[in-house]
Parts: C-alpha cells; sequence; structure tokens
C-alpha cells in the first residue's frame, strides 16, 4: 500500500486559509489502512484545522469534511462531485495520486494535500509502516530470494553486501536491517545460496522514474475505439 | 461567573466515576468548574472527541482512568494515555496548548484523590486562563451537554 503521514497543522492552515469554504476529503483505501487520511483522520484533522484557523484570526472560513471510497479512481469522485461546487477549495486527504485526480477532476477548484506521500510499503507491527518498493518499473526479487535490495539496501547495491554490514544491521543505521543480510539468509534458507555466485546484471533505469512519468496500457482492456485516453 | 473555567472530566466506570462518587459521599469539596463524564474505559475515548471538546470552547479536559495494570479491560488506560499525548501534540500545533490535557490515574478507592486532581486541574486551568477558543458560557454548556450524549452512548453501548 501507499503509507503517507499528515501534515503539521499550521501548514495546512496556511494552505486554507484564504478560502472562504474549505471541503476536506479523506480516502477509504491506503490512507485509511495507514491511519493517515480515513474517515477518523479527517475527522480529527478537521477539528484541528478549524481551531488552528479560529485562533490564526481566520475566522470566516468554513471547513467541512467527508471521505469517499477511493479518491484516485474517477469513478469514485462521482459522489463528491455535487458537493464540491458549494466549495472554494479542497485539501486532500489522499496520497499524491489522489490529490492530483481530484485536481483534474475538478479543474476551477484549488486542491491542496494535508498528508505527505512516503512510499510503497507494508505494516511492519502495529503503528510502524516500512517501504518495501521503490516501484522501478523492473522487478528483480526473483533474483534476490524475494528481498529488494533497490529498496532496502542504502547503497542500492546489487551485489552486495558491502562492508558495513554490522550484525544484520546497516551501517548508515543501526536499526536498519541489512537487506544483503535478508537476502543471504533467505537463500541460505531456500537452499538456493549458488544463486548469489553469480554477478547481479547493472539495472535498467529507464524504466523507473528517472525517465520521466510513466504509464501501464493494456490495449485488450481500453474501450474500442477510444483508446488509452478513454 | 462567565469567567468560570468549564473542565471536562473524562472517568472510568470502573474507578474515576467510583472515586468521584466516593469524594461525593466523604464530602470532599472540589471545584464546581469540573463536569463529570462517565466511560466505560478510558479506551474508548478518541482524540476526535477530546478535540470536539476544546472546538466547543471547553477551557480543560482531565482524562482518570485506572491504575495502570489494573484496567477493567486489561489495556484500555494505556492506549488512552498514548492517545492523549497524540492529542497533547496536536493542541501544540493548533496553539490552544497541551497543558489543557492531562490523563490521571487513580484507583476506585481514592476519593480524596479525585478530590486532588480535579482541584489541581483546576488551578491548572485558572492559571492558563480560559481557553483562546472560549465562547459564551452558556455556549460552552449545551457542548457539555452535546458530549455528555456522546458519552451516554458509549456507555449504553457497552451494558447492551
Amino acid at each position: 500500500m501507499i503509507v503517507a503521514d499528515r501534515k503539521k497543522i499550521p501548514e495546512i492552515r496556511d494552505m486554507v486559509c484564504r478560502h472562504k469554504r474549505v471541503l476536506l476529503v479523506g480516502c477509504g483505501t491506503c490512507v485509511t489502512v495507514c491511519l493517515a487520511g480515513g474517515e477518523r483522520e479527517v475527522g480529527i484533522l478537521g477539528s484541528a484545522v478549524r481551531m488552528s484557523l479560529k485562533l490564526a484570526g481566520h475566522t470566516g472560513v468554513q471547513l467541512d469534511e467527508c471521505t469517499i471510497e477511493r479518491q484516485c479512481e474517477d469513478a469514485f469522485i462521482d459522489v463528491l462531485a455535487p458537493r464540491v461546487k458549494d466549495y472554494d477549495a479542497i485539501c486532500s486527504l489522499g496520497c499524491g495520486a489522489g490529490v492530483q485526480t481530484l485536481a483534474e477532476r475538478f479543474p476551477s477548484t484549488p486542491v491542496y494535500p494535508g498528508l505527505n506521500t512516503q512510499f510503497i510499503g507494508i505494516l511492519e507491527s502495529q503503528g510502524v509502516w516500512t517501504e518495501k518498493c521503490l516501484g522501478c518499473g523492473n522487478c528483480r526479487l526473483g533474483e534476490f530470494a524475494g528481498v529488494c535490495p533497490i529498496t532496502r539496501c542504502a547503497k542500492r547495491l546489487l551485489n552486495g553486501p558491502c562492508g558495513g554490514s554490522r550484525q544484520g544491521k546497516c551501517e548508515v543505521d543501526a536499526d536498519r536491517e541489512c537487506a544483503w543480510q535478508r537476502i543471504y539468509d533467505r537463500c541460505v534458507a531456500l537452499g538456493t545460496l549458488e544463486q548469489l555466485d553469480a554477478i547481479a546484471a547493472p539495472q535498467d533505469w529507464s524504466t523507473g522514474i528517472d525517465g520521466g512519468p510513466r504509464k501501464v496500457v493494456r490495449e485488450d482492456q481500453c474501450i474500442v475505439g477510444l483508446g488509452p485516453k478513454a | 461567573m462567565d469567567q468560570e473555567p468549564v473542565i471536562l472530566a473524562l472517568c472510568c466506570h470502573y474507578c474515576a466515576y467510583a472515586a468521584a462518587d466516593m469524594a461525593g459521599s466523604m464530602r470532599l469539596q472540589y471545584p464546581s468548574s469540573v463536569r463529570i463524564l462517565r466511560f466505560p474505559c478510558t479506551g474508548k475515548i478518541e482524540v476526535n472527541y477530546v478535540l470536539s471538546a476544546f472546538e466547543r470552547g471547553i477551557d480543560g479536559v482531565m482524562v482518570a482512568g485506572c491504575l495502570e495494570g489494573g484496567c477493567h479491560y486489561l489495556e484500555g488506560n494505556l492506549r488512552a494515555r498514548r492517545r492523549m499525548e497524540r492529542a497533547k501534540q496536536l493542541l501544540d500545533e493548533i496553539g490552544i496548548g497541551s497543558g489543557r490535557l492531562e490523563m490521571f490515574n487513580l484507583s476506585s478507592a481514592e476519593g480524596p484523590r479525585f478530590a486532588e486532581i480535579a482541584t489541581q486541574m483546576h488551578n491548572r486551568i485558572v492559571k492558563l486562563g480560559l481557553s483562546p477558543l472560549r465562547r459564551a458560557r452558556s455556549e460552552v454548556l449545551s457542548g457539555v451537554a452535546v458530549m455528555a450524549q456522546a458519552s451516554a452512548a458509549a456507555i449504553a453501548g457497552e451494558t447492551k
């Protein structure tokens, strides 16, 4: 899932303070699960921002709340659309994709982010989320026993470990696991240690974000005659 | 009278609420600014609920749960403490200040302790002054009534 965390209240307040009517919109998908932008967080942040606005002298700002099932898909925004005309601005508690989908759907309404989108990750333990995938567009987890060195090794080494692996921890941060120790341990457990004898080829970074924004097109799923733009 | 603070005491049914009852039975005095609301457990109290109290112009909130290790629901009071820490952080960011919220732990046998923490909280709020979001007293008390409905609903849900 996409993991995010909230912005500080004064930052949100300063973004929305020049508008009269603001709609705080939560998202019921990833950010609900990572406790950043679901219905409950919308209630908390809504209350907090309203109080902060009043204390800063912006008494004329009306801030209302709602949460939709998913912000990053146009069909789910349909339920929100009739309400938006009553507001001067939207503050989205969705991820960056949600914010931008709302901005595209409502071209004449400013949309502000209430969260900082962090990464694609997992729930490690209650209240702790960790990054697991960089979205490089060229997955090689099969070569590395299901542990991604591109995301989880601080140096992104494809032929590790480096000399800074310390009792299973990374020299960059003593709390961070050494990804290469994890790869080695997994290979031992799977009986595939010999696969680490091979030199891993350099990564093709052209499939990553460095090549510009990416797109996945499934022609068989596109509506005939309308193409991928439909 | 309009300058008297309004403080909510969000009390666990199994400890602080019984302690407040005992304080009354013992004829102990504590400030009338403290309004008691009963919850099945402090673990039932959400951050949102606490913030809504401040949004209604209430000057201070004290959350009173069981002694650590003594929660009827095992760890409700421990969860409440962590939630209140988060609420305090938000109150600082908002500009209200975390000092207007405090969590206490006590047992049902501690009537004098309830009177003591209620007085302590009252004195703290008097020192801080009325909330910067304070409204007319009648409006604040109407807000307390609305908050009381939510706590009553929580209790009703618990006893069903």
